[in-house]
């Protein structure tokens, strides 16, 4: 069993590349073939997945799954003392609380986001090799325990995720992937400036190693280095991530991706893409810095707030279905940052669940505006009205999955935003008074488009589309339950997420008195 | 000297330039009386075995020499350092002369036999530029290249561009030549002697003696001559069009050994010659000094991925590129650390793959489209996925993107400017680097968005296929294990710079 959980993570990460290698010698006209090995092949990251999930020890917070190799080795020359110093750069992996579900994630949507990838009818084989290597990077990024790994799965999504854009996209395709790729080319280069420094300051890359150091202030290392130099570091970071999150004003980027890009890609981008910032500012920005995170948690809370309001409000007033989404996307991923901002456990544990639970509805809604679009082909909600008729199925489920977006109880999206306003209201009521006002502005944009789309007069183009395809229903049926179960267990989350979420947080409120 | 003194030398050290050297004027003479019976694709192949031959003896000399040797007075010096460039511009000479076997086929150029013994006494120029010590013999190597460059650019006879770019070569080459010898007088003339380690110590006097001013005027000369060289900015202006005109496998020469061979001149003269110059108060030269290298790096950075965007002719770009590459080339000189020399060969080496890759690539694709602009590449992916793939490797490894050889080369860079906390620095490297995103995208964007002319399937040369995918193969290998070079150069190559007191500030 040992040698097997030794590998186990690896396995995982690189299991996509089975996948690769058979669609690739296969010849590219057995269309019908290659979708099935592409969807076959993300089940068994799934399985893998499934299965870490159940060896995980809830008891702990060390990280689980270590695996560690020697990679590069670069010396740097002898000091005075006759110290041989090096550069290594050891090849890495754990999981913890925090990326054990995220992983999981990853494993569901990918899985599902290849179902909706049945809709694609061009070029499949490259579109499921490039699927799988970017299920590589986002897999990899989040079971990583080094920063060059780290750098490396992350960069690893982007250039998949521009041809998958580029090439398999709506109309204006090419400038979303552009856009995409400069947005994201310039905090990648921000990350990786912060990590050079890091490394070049603290002589390692592992993760744990540096947050360990980081926030032991008798370090000899950790004493070495200023607040300033801290929050010259932590900035650095932040924005890194904020561009990825989205955080306004970098959000421009996202919205072309989300209204340009296939279906099941955007289920990709804002199911998990998306998260990685999440991911990243909590492990290394707050994780490396502490102190500079809590100075910094007013203007953490500023931020969600703007992001929540002017979210809301532009979703408001969109006429295309994506483009509410988007903007949807951008308001609830401000509730993570509220939460971050809280500084609790409380607080920290609401902006996770949100970024499982809005990967699994905004996977859910994209995914039902991709089978809308399908039908009909557009988006726009005044050309849409009358679904619910000739599509009660599809109807029903885009209002289960808007209840949960707006916070029903009994719904994942509840229980996060619950959780994260909580968290806020211990620290900052006024604040939090203010964001709460954007649950109200959510349900009123929510309902409006989704009124919109399945009320009302039916056009008469639209009596005879069909509801959803078996296959269709899948993916629907799995966002869904997974929604309701966080919903109404909202344990099967917590209790991984508790004792990793307890190790941060006694050092943030340590310094908070 | 007499003769006796001449045979007392061990020359055995010298064989791979003997061996070059041999090469080019046999395969002249065989040019001349028998070119007509041979078929010049046996002189190109003949090359090839001399070049190999030679890199064989070069590696024969990194195992047995342990300490520099040295030939009159360091006229000829044979040590790790010049090793190591050797190896490289060994390597382009020979990627140089495979693709050259494919590219003369077409019969763009007449005088084959002419192009290939050029190219060997180009490459003997550079070798004699990365072994030697001594000012004069430095300036003649420079020369040897430069004179052999500028007729390479010029042999497509019959073309216009070929010609204007020649002509253009050679003028400003010659005007950088004659700078570069101005700062070497200066240089001399402050201290009476062109052995580049007496002016070592001979410039630190100077400089204390109050002839500070004069150090700077012989430094800048110097480094205006040799930006030149590697298309450093301001003074790149001639390579967009040089890369244009020349034939594809000659831009690649000149784009790697040509401009390797300018960085190993530039470091090793001015690193050692100024290297014990100081201002006075204890602060080393470098410190300063290498701020206008700073400036330029940036210039360079900047020029070349701004203007790439905008061309539309993939060779002129790829000439921005080279410029952009140049400057991050500089990045590790300010100031050098411990980790330079391995920085600068690591860097080279993964430029050399990828160059010669993406020219491979560039010279097929024009020759069967007959165009050298960008949408000459349109469909490329569906006429050849195979020489598509291997150039999207090559571009992300351009663009410094992961797994590549490319990126490592850049974090390397990164690694040592941020060590010395060069910030100013790396962040423009950072931004400039994802400006450069949107050229090598431009190229991706054509060749898998875009639709071609034609969907039939390109016809690519057996040898240029091989050739393109080891180069593919290699960029990915190195990037996932960059440990095998950097060892290598570690274990086997130590560049005899006291590099004691160039510990970044945090590991002192």
């Amino acid at each position: 069993m040992d040698s097997v959980t030794n590998i186990l993570l690896s396995s995982l990460v690189f299991s996509p590349l089975l996948a690769i290698i058979i669609i690739a010698f296969m010849p590219s006209h057995k269309g019908g073939t290659i979708k099935l090995v592409g969807i076959l092949g993300t089940v068994l990251p799934l399985i893998l997945a499934l299965w870490m999930f159940g060896l995980f020890n809830y008891d702990t917070a060390n990280l689980q799954f270590i695996e560690k190799h020697d990679w590069i080795s670069i010396p740097i020359g002898m000091a005075q003392t006759g110290a041989v110093f090096t550069f290594d750069i050891n090849y890495e992996l754990g999981v913890d609380g925090i990326s054990m579900p995220l992983i999981l994630l990853t494993a569901i949507i990918a899985t599902l986001a290849a179902i909706a990838s049945w809709q694609i009818k061009k070029r499949l084989k490259e579109f499921f090799i490039l699927f799988h290597l970017l299920l590589i990077g986002m897999l990899g990024v989040f079971a990583a325990d080094n920063l060059f790994l780290f750098f490396i799965f992350f960069e690893l999504t982007l250039v998949p995720t521009y041809f998958l854009i580029g090439i398999w996209g709506y109309g204006e395709r090419e400038q979303a992937a552009n856009k995409f790729l400069l947005y994201n080319g310039i905090g990648s280069g921000i990350m990786l400036i912060a990590f050079i420094v890091i490394f070049v300051v603290m002589r390692t890359l592992n993760i744990d190693q540096i947050g360990a150091i980081l926030t032991t202030p008798e370090h000899p290392i950790s004493a070495a280095l200023t607040p300033e130099f801290r929050f010259g570091l932590f900035m650095a970071l932040f924005i890194a991530f904020a561009i990825k999150l989205p955080v306004f004003p970098f959000h421009t980027w996202m919205l072309k991706v989300h209204v340009q890009a296939p279906p099941s890609i955007v289920m990709i981008h804002s199911g998990i893409l998306l998260k990685m910032g999440a991911y990243g500012l909590l492990r290394m920005g707050i994780g490396f810095f502490p102190e500079q995170a809590y100075q910094f948690s007013t203007w953490l809370a500023v931020l969600g707030i703007i992001n929540i309001l002017y979210g809301a409000v532009l979703a408001f007033v969109q006429k295309d279905l994506k483009m509410v989404m988007a903007y949807s996307s951008i308001s609830h991923m401000g509730i993570v940052l509220l939460g971050f901002a809280s500084m609790n456990t409380i607080g920290f544990q609401g902006a996770m669940f949100q970024v499982v639970s809005h990967g699994f509805i905004s996977a859910l809604l994209f995914f039902l505006i991709g089978v809308i679009w399908d039908r009909t082909q557009t988006s726009m909600l005044d050309d849409l009205g009358g679904l619910a008729k000739s599509m009660p199925f599809v109807s029903g489920v885009l209002l289960a999955g808007g209840m949960a977006s707006l916070g029903l109880p009994g719904m994942s999206g509840f229980i996060s935003e619950f959780f994260a306003f909580l968290g806020l209201f211990g620290r900052m009521p006024v604040l939090a008074a203010v964001g709460a006002i954007g649950i109200v502005l959510t349900a009123v944009y929510l309902l409006r488009a989704i009124l919109k789309t399945t009320f009302g007069q039916a056009p008469s183009r639209f009596t005879g589309i069909a509801d959803a395809q078996p296959m269709e229903v899948i993916p629907m049926v799995v966002l869904l339950g997974c929604i309701i179960l966080i919903g109404v267990y909202p344990a099967v989350l917590g209790n991984p997420m508790q004792q990793a979420l307890k190790t941060i947080v006694p050092i943030v409120t340590g310094i908070g008195g | 000297m007499d003769v006796k003194d001449i045979f007392s030398y061990d020359w055995s050290y010298l064989l791979p330039e003997f061996i070059i050297l041999g090469f080019a004027t046999l395969l002249s003479l065989l040019d001349l009386f028998a070119g007509k019976r041979l078929g010049k694709q046996v002189i190109g192949w003949l090359s090839l075995v001399g070049v190999v031959l030679a890199a064989v003896f070069v590696f024969v000399n990194v195992n047995t020499l342990d300490k520099p040797y040295s030939y009159m007075a360091d006229m000829i010096r044979i040590d790790d350092y010049g090793n190591a460039f050797k190896l490289l511009f060994l390597g382009g000479t020979a990627f140089a002369l495979l693709i050259s076997l494919s590219y003369l086929k077409k019969g763009e150029v007449q005088h084959s036999g002419e192009y290939y013994y050029l190219l060997l006494t180009g490459l003997l120029g550079a070798m004699v530029m990365a072994s030697s010590a001594d000012l004069i013999t430095l300036f003649v190597g420079l020369e040897l290249l430069s004179l052999s460059s500028y007729i390479l650019v010029g042999l497509r006879k019959k073309s216009l561009q070929s010609n204007e770019s020649a002509f253009k070569y050679v003028v400003s080459g010659g005007i950088a030549t004659a700078i570069t010898l101005f700062g070497m007088s200066y240089i001399y003339g402050l201290t009476g002697t062109t052995h580049v380690y007496e002016i070592s110590m001979r410039l630190a006097e100077a400089g204390m003696a109050g002839y500070q001013f004069l150090v700077y005027v012989a430094f800048v000369f110097l480094v205006v001559g040799l930006a030149f060289k590697i298309s450093a900015a301001p003074f790149h202006m001639w390579t967009p069009d040089v890369y244009q005109g020349a034939p594809t496998p000659i831009t690649a020469f000149l784009a790697v050994v040509s401009k390797a061979a300018g960085f190993s001149l530039l470091f090793r003269v001015v690193m050692i010659s100024f290297f014990n110059v100081t201002d006075g108060v204890g602060r080393f030269f470098f410190q300063e000094g290498s701020l206008y290298l700073g400036l330029m790096a940036a210039a360079s950075m900047i020029i070349g991925n701004t203007m790439a965007i905008r061309q539309t002719n993939v060779k002129r770009m790829m000439a921005y590129s080279g410029i952009a590459q140049a400057g991050y080339l500089l990045v590790p000189f300010v100031p050098p650390t411990t980790l330079f020399f391995s920085e600068v060969i690591f860097y080279l080496f993964a430029y050399l793959l990828v160059s010669f890759g993406a020219f491979a690539v560039i010279m097929v694709v024009a020759q069967e489209q007959q165009t050298e602009d960008l949408k000459g590449f349109a469909g490329l992916y569906h006429r050849s996925p195979i020489m598509a793939v291997a150039m999207s490797i090559f571009l992300l490894s351009l663009a410094g993107i992961p797994v590549t050889a490319g990126f490592f080369g850049k974090f390397y860079l990164f690694m040592g400017a941020l060590a010395q906390e060069n910030y100013w620095l790396s962040a423009i490297m950072i931004v400039t680097s994802v400006i450069s995103y949107y050229y090598y995208f431009g190229i991706i964007r054509q060749m898998y968005m875009r639709p071609g002319t034609t969907e039939a399937k390109m016809a690519v040369p057996k040898g240029i296929w091989v050739f393109v995918l080891v180069m593919a193969v290699a960029t990915v290998f190195f990037g996932a294990f960059p440990g095998l070079v950097t060892d290598y150069v570690q274990t086997h190559f130590n560049p005899s710079f006291d590099f004691g007191n160039m510990l970044p500030p945090n590991f002192q």
